[in-house]
């Protein structure tokens, strides 16, 4: 991808550049040029606003958002919506702010949602790994034709396994536990194991040789050379697993009845459908939109470059 | 983990040396995909027989499954609820990948040939990046018909209110737009990865024959192409059927049953009502619709392939 922003230097064009543009490649286009930039600004903004109405809206008092909605700065500047959101108020001056008055701590769902992802994230890209491997390295029959099975998987919707796996996690007792959230995606995923495998293959066989010839195991070798020397992929594909489980509703939606098992979006929903319909608490809610949002978006500044790139058709085909 | 076996045949095929790749795995093999079957097998391959099953049988939950024909898919043919859910989820369906596929068609196409700054796909990826649920609490917010910013600006430049998510002829475009917004950025970003496969030096060689921006977007861009927009087609499109999370939290299938989606058809009817059998037949109706999709999608996208050679 580093290619992509490295226009050609061909001497033929960079003779005809008269722009004083130093890193864009030569275009005509003027008056279009200008166009598409307001166009994309409009987009940016689009991007970005919500993000920003909802810092405004979280900041301020709620009874003061119903006079001052149309203004752009956070109205009566307040914390309140987020001691809300921590259960740091008592219930009265919860009810006065227009909350629902009920202890809630969005601590706890926070914790669940670090727990069920890490789970699934640890789980799958590392059992997905040891297959990837054996896919792509191991010796043993009816090899290809059980990879076809597995890529078989891909064909089928995660919501047609939803109802059925809802029911098998009853049958053994997980429902309402963090465990039963995460179970189902703590094994494999057809993907995962694709995208690892083409990995795999793309690691130089002399390497790996090498180090059998030293009398390395087999298993040595997937711990102590592929996992290190795919270290680029598997960090990919662990951040975009985590993303993925953090931001899952329907199925932790299905599994968690109580507070026990609930993860942050299926909190939001709760917390939301709690709230009274008439003059509803926004501040409140809004900052624990936020409080629910802000892990991921924090994650994303991080790794924000590798993310970005990730997104293609690498693995994909 | 039976490590021992494999390593002593190791020092074995070290003192052998020269054919350490003849030998057979199998042992090894069958340990190191072992977590990854039993998932396969026990949460993807299982499940998808027993829902077709499901499907063909009365079950509460509570007592075993009753088998009973294909009473269910009676039922379904003549429930008006099933047939209005299929027809909101299509409308829905047609909505938000049209615009959604030509938006980000047209950000991906900007990315290439104005800027390919990575701040840029960043910023574009970011509502990619919040859960559904948050995009539709945000967006639910911003368009209250009471307090909803959106309703502000839209009186500010003089028009009137819009009930954006409680009247039953703008909830579902609503719906369809809430998604956009969140999924528009990475769909530009497989378009913009597409784009970048194309050679540079097919625009040098149009623009030395005067070809214009929009020249080169018809008679470069998009047949080249095709092949990756048909194949993010079906990756949207399947998802796009799936719509779930921003009804159940913005609008619960509301007004009425005008954003009833399948999904939450079926949701409902199996944890609302315990009715498993009906959801599942339900589930294998949509199941079907989905895979016929992608059928007609990757003939006709693999046509187009061999068009182009």
């Amino acid at each position: 991808m580093a290619t992509a922003t490295t226009p050609p230097v061909t001497p033929d064009t960079a003779v005809r550049d008269r722009d004083d543009v130093p890193h864009a490649t030569p275009r005509r286009f003027r008056p279009g040029r200008a166009v598409a930039w307001a166009f994309m600004i409009l987009v940016i903004l689009a991007s970005l606003f919500p993000f920003y109405w909802m810092l405004r809206t979280a900041l301020s008092s709620n009874n003061a958002l119903y006079a001052g909605a149309d203004n752009l700065l956070p109205v009566q500047p307040s914390l309140g919506g987020f001691q809300r959101v921590f259960g740091l108020q008592t219930g009265q001056e919860a009810i006065d702010a227009g909350g629902a008055g009920q202890a809630i701590n969005f601590w706890h769902y926070l914790v669940n949602s670090v727990v069920v992802a890490t789970l699934i994230t640890v789980g799958q890209v590392f059992f997905s790994a040891m297959a990837a491997y054996a896919f792509a390295r191991l010796h043993w029959r009816h090899r290809d034709k059980v990879f076809l099975f597995f890529l078989g998987g891909l064909m089928i919707p995660a919501i047609f396994t939803f109802l059925p796996n809802f029911v098998l996690i009853k049958q053994l007792g997980l429902v309402d536990t963090l465990l039963g959230i995460a179970l189902p995606g703590m094994l494999m995923t057809p993907f995962a194991v694709f995208f690892l495998r083409q990995f795999f293959l793309g690691i130089s066989r002399e390497v790996e040789e090498a180090a059998l010839m030293d009398g390395a195991s087999k298993v040595r070798v997937f711990f102590q050379l592929i996992l290190p020397m795919s270290a680029a992929p598997i960090a990919t594909l662990g951040i975009l697993t985590y993303i993925a489980s953090w931001n899952d509703y329907f199925w932790p939606l299905m599994v968690s009845y109580t507070d026990r098992s609930r993860v942050l979006t299926v909190a939001l929903g709760v917390f939301k459908s709690q709230t009274p319909q008439t003059g509803p608490d926004w501040s409140g809610l809004i900052a624990a939109t936020l409080v629910a949002a802000l892990p991921m978006l924090i994650l994303f500044m991080v790794f924000a470059k590798r993310i970005v790139n990730s997104i293609g058709f690498s693995g994909i085909k | 983990m039976t490590t021992t076996t494999p390593t002593r045949r190791e020092v074995r095929s070290r003192e052998r040396r020269g054919t350490p790749r003849r030998r057979d795995d199998t042992r090894l093999a069958l340990a190191f995909i072992a977590p990854a079957l039993v998932g396969f097998l026990v949460f993807m391959v299982w499940p998808t027989l027993r829902g077709i099953y499901l499907s063909f049988t009365k079950f509460n939950l509570l007592t075993p499954p009753e088998f009973n024909g294909v009473d269910n898919y009676v039922r379904m043919a003549i429930d008006p609820v099933f047939w209005n859910a299929m027809r909101v989820t299509l409308y829905y369906v047609v909505l938000n990948i049209g615009f959604q596929t030509i938006l980000s068609l047209v950000i991906a196409v900007m990315m290439q040939r104005l800027t390919q700054k990575t701040w840029l796909r960043g910023v574009v990826l970011t509502p990619y990046l919040v859960s559904n649920v948050v995009a539709a609490m945000v967006f639910l917010w911003i368009l209250d018909y009471q307090l909803g910013i959106g309703n502000h600006l839209l009186e500010l430049v003089g028009l009137d209110k819009i009930a954006f998510l409680t009247s039953s002829e703008w909830v579902i475009p609503t719906v369809a737009f809430i998604n956009v917004w969140r999924h528009v950025g990475y769909t530009a970003l497989l378009i913009f990865a597409g784009l970048q496969t194309i050679p540079e030096s097919n625009y040098e060689a149009a623009k030395l024959d005067g070809a214009s921006e929009i020249r080169m977007f018809r008679t470069i861009t998009i047949p080249l192409l095709r092949p990756i927009l048909a194949l993010v087609l079906i990756i949207t499109i399947v998802g796009s059927f799936q719509v779930f999370d921003t009804v159940a939290i913005a609008t619960r299938g509301g007004p009425v049953n005008s954003s009833r989606v399948l999904q939450y058809y079926i949701y409902d009817v199996a944890f609302g009502r315990f009715q498993f059998g009906y959801a599942s037949a339900m589930s294998v109706a949509l199941l079907l619709v989905l895979m016929i999709i992608t059928f007609v999608q990757y003939r006709v996208s693999r046509a187009d392939t061999s068009d182009l050679d």
